[in-house]
């Protein structure tokens, strides 16, 4: 069955029922794009997969998923489809008329129809545009597609360079390069079914790596420093001024000026996230990236005063980070954000007895919110339970960011947007 | 790369069964192949290896945070032409003498295809992706200060690496080919660590890998050993004569593994010692 597929991708018919395969990628979140797709459709027709699933499953990868992130979501997609393929029939019925479709449509019409695409269509396919099928304007895509790519580059002369691999072929030892780790003759769909890159999955997981990655979007570029920098436009003002005696004029080069605080929840529930809480943090203070990096703890909320360390011990006065920390110090708080509602509204709420203070959690927290131009907070704990209580009295004060690779960015976006 | 690659030689790569066929596709397909992966995953020796591989001349274009798209193209000297108008004899007037073809310029003139190695590309401006887009869509490119075409005269095999130090921009994605190198399991270290040591003893390779996993395995690391320091460990192994017993009880030559004081530091109040 499969062997049939794979061979015959070309032809319309195939074509059209090999498309399910898009739509359930994109159903499970694999940002596919039409071109792309298309690319695949000209790897089969140069017969690339080479009538192996095996092959497929790597070749419609490399051409389709672009970040390891959702290699996790490629297999899930790539296993649906083809445990469904036995049953199209059904696979067909799911799919026509749904969102995914006709949103699929839309791009391609969008495509057909922008003229930044270089694509001239005749009076007659215009008019008919709307009224097609999906596999017919697929397969008006791909002729003006390879048009286009004619036009640019010489059209297939570059492609299939006769057999041009450094790897020969499978099972054979050529020059230097050998394949290794892999055991071969192993089922793709069982490789899909693995699910050996969840762990890549960015809405799931973070590592210190991640973190910093998206850390280091944390920046505002302005010049400070030392005058190192050679300003060239002023070298040619100076030098043309100086009857063109070379002159040269130095400026200060441009540092990242966000200063970053981190407020980290630290003990009872915040136990099984410590972990991701203490990755945060190496991320963070790896980074020779910020102006000026300082971090504190606290448990479940914030009240006369945090600590310098985790074990709650040492004391930092509530009013004198005010005054040790202007308004321009970026604040990432990171919690659980759940608890008693009392430990928030109550005078004396707090939970632990070194914080019982006269003033309520919550004004702290708003008065935070009112120091800083910037704060976020970062929550561990799924989206789902943000309706309960405390949860949703805190949310009110700050944005909130699941603690997530996802989370993390729109965090950082946050933080450096205007306020 | 580290130092004793020089002495030893690296005869061999080790490539995944889904490398391989990233690698394939991207010939066959004349895109862009983009690579990512953790560092010392053997992003950079790929594309020397394949070079090798195919008979292939390299040029590595390697970029750091200041490249411009446009160094790649070519560079206008107006310094050295200034120069020449106050001191030299030359012929001033002659643009071309002062045009200097960049690597992908370099790739595009050659008379036999070449193998362009973009190394780290991630170092970059955000932009400096999509300012390659054209040149390396339609393989050619126009020098205004001479109106010459530069137009490649066989398509390079173009592998670009990155560290994933930013994220790249979609419509540069969406062009290229891509793979991820995961970091190897043991199973395939062990065949690195091979190719690199054929000699090495059984037990002494276990043991060496059943330590480097569980450094790696530290969370708190502020940089986890790669392939390179595993490699440098063990010749430091071989070189001293450490038998695999000793081994076993002691954690020798941490240093070479962990690069960081910090690190090291921790290591010592740890067990894996
Ligand atoms: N697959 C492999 N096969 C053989 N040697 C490898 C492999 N991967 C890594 N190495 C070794 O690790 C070193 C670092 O690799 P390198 O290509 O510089 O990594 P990267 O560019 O990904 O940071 C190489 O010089 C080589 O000695
Ligand atoms: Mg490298």
């Amino acid at each position: 069955m499969r062997q049939i597929w794979l061979n015959c991708a070309g032809a319309r018919c195939c074509e059209e029922m090999f498309t399910d395969f898009f739509y359930i990628l994109r159903e499970k979140g694999v940002p596919v794009s039409i071109t792309e797709w298309m690319t695949l459709m000209e790897a089969l027709d140069k017969g690339l997969a080479d009538s192996s699933l095996e092959r497929f499953y790597y070749l419609a990868r490399s051409i389709l998923v672009k970040s390891e992130s959702y290699y996790d979501h490629y297999d899930l997609a790539f296993e649906e489809y083809f445990r469904k393929v036995g049953d199209l029939s059904q696979l067909r019925e799911e799919l026509p008329g749904s969102k995914l479709v006709l949103e699929i449509r839309e791009e391609l019409l969008r495509w057909l129809n922008d003229p930044i695409n270089g694509i001239n269509l005749s009076e007659e396919e215009i008019e008919k545009l709307p009224r097609m099928e999906l596999y017919e304007l697929l397969d008006l895509f791909r002729r003006r597609l390879a048009e286009q790519t004619g036009r640019h580059d010489g059209g297939n002369k570059w492609i299939g360079t006769g057999g041009t691999s450094p790897f020969g072929n499978a099972g054979q030892n050529p020059a230097g390069i050998r394949v290794g780790g892999v055991s071969r003759g192993r089922s793709a769909i069982r490789m899909a079914h693995q699910r050996r890159y969840q762990n890549l999955r960015s809405d799931l997981t973070l590592d210190v790596r991640q973190i910093k990655v998206a850390l280091k979007r944390l920046r505002l570029l302005a010049r400070s420093g030392p005058e190192d920098e050679l300003d060239l436009e002023e070298t040619i003002d100076a030098t043309c001024k100086n009857a063109g005696e070379i002159e040269l004029v130095f400026t200060k080069s441009r540092k990242n000026i966000i200063k970053l605080l981190l407020l980290i929840d630290v003990g009872g529930s915040m136990t099984p996230y410590a972990q991701l809480c203490s990755r945060l943090f190496s991320a963070a203070n790896s980074l020779s990236h910020f102006k000026d990096f300082r971090y504190f703890y606290f448990h479940n909320c914030i009240y006369d005063h945090l600590y310098t360390d985790m074990a709650r011990r040492k004391k930092f006065g509530i009013r004198e980070f005010f005054r040790t920390f202007d308004r321009e110090y970026r604040v990432i708080i990171v919690g659980d954000a759940w608890m008693a509602p009392s430990e928030l509204t109550n005078r004396y709420g707090a939970i632990d007895y070194e914080d019982v203070s006269e003033t309520p959690g919550i004004v702290r927290l708003r008065e935070i919110r009112e120091h800083f131009d910037h704060v976020v907070w970062l929550n561990p704990e799924k989206r789902d339970i943000w309706e309960r209580k405390s949860i949703a009295m805190i949310r009110e004060i700050f944005p909130m960011f699941e603690l997530t690779l996802d989370g993390l960015d729109e965090a950082v976006r946050e933080l450096v947007g205007r306020r | 790369m580290s130092t004793f690659n020089k002495f030893f030689g690296t005869e061999k790569y080790i490539a995944s069964e889904s490398l391989r066929n990233a690698v394939n596709v991207a010939i066959a397909l004349g895109r862009p192949l983009l690579v990512k992966g953790e560092p010392g995953t053997g992003k950079t020796l790929l594309a020397h290896s394949i070079a090798k591989a195919l008979g292939k001349r390299l040029i590595v274009w390697n970029i750091k945070s200041t490249t411009k798209a446009k160094d790649g193209l070519y560079v206008y000297d107006t310094v050295q032409r200034l120069n020449d108008s106050r001191f030299g004899d030359r012929d001033i007037s002659d643009i071309k003498q002062y045009i200097r073809l960049g690597k992908l310029g370099e790739a595009f003139v050659s008379d036999e295809q070449v193998v362009l190695l973009i190394d780290e590309i991630d170092k970059a401006d955000l932009e400096f992706p999509n300012d390659l887009l054209n040149e390396l869509d339609e393989m050619s490119f126009y020098i205004h200060e001479t109106g010459e075409t530069i137009k490649a005269k066989h398509r390079p095999i173009v592998i670009i690496t990155s560290n994933s130090e930013k994220e790249l921009p979609d419509a540069f994605l969406r062009r290229c080919i891509f793979h991820y190198i995961e970091f190897p399991d043991r199973e395939m270290m062990e065949e690195i660590v091979r190719v690199h040591f054929p000699g090495i003893e059984e037990n002494l390779l276990k043991e060496a890998l059943k330590k480097f996993y569980r450094l790696r395995k530290i969370e708190s690391l502020k940089k986890k050993p790669s392939t390179s320091e595993l490699l440098d460990w063990i010749q430091v192994l071989l070189a001293s004569g450490v038998s695999h017993h000793r081994l076993k009880s002691e954690l020798v030559f941490p240093g070479v593994l962990l690069k960081n004081e910090a690190d090291l530091a921790q290591l010592r109040g740890s067990e894996v010692l």
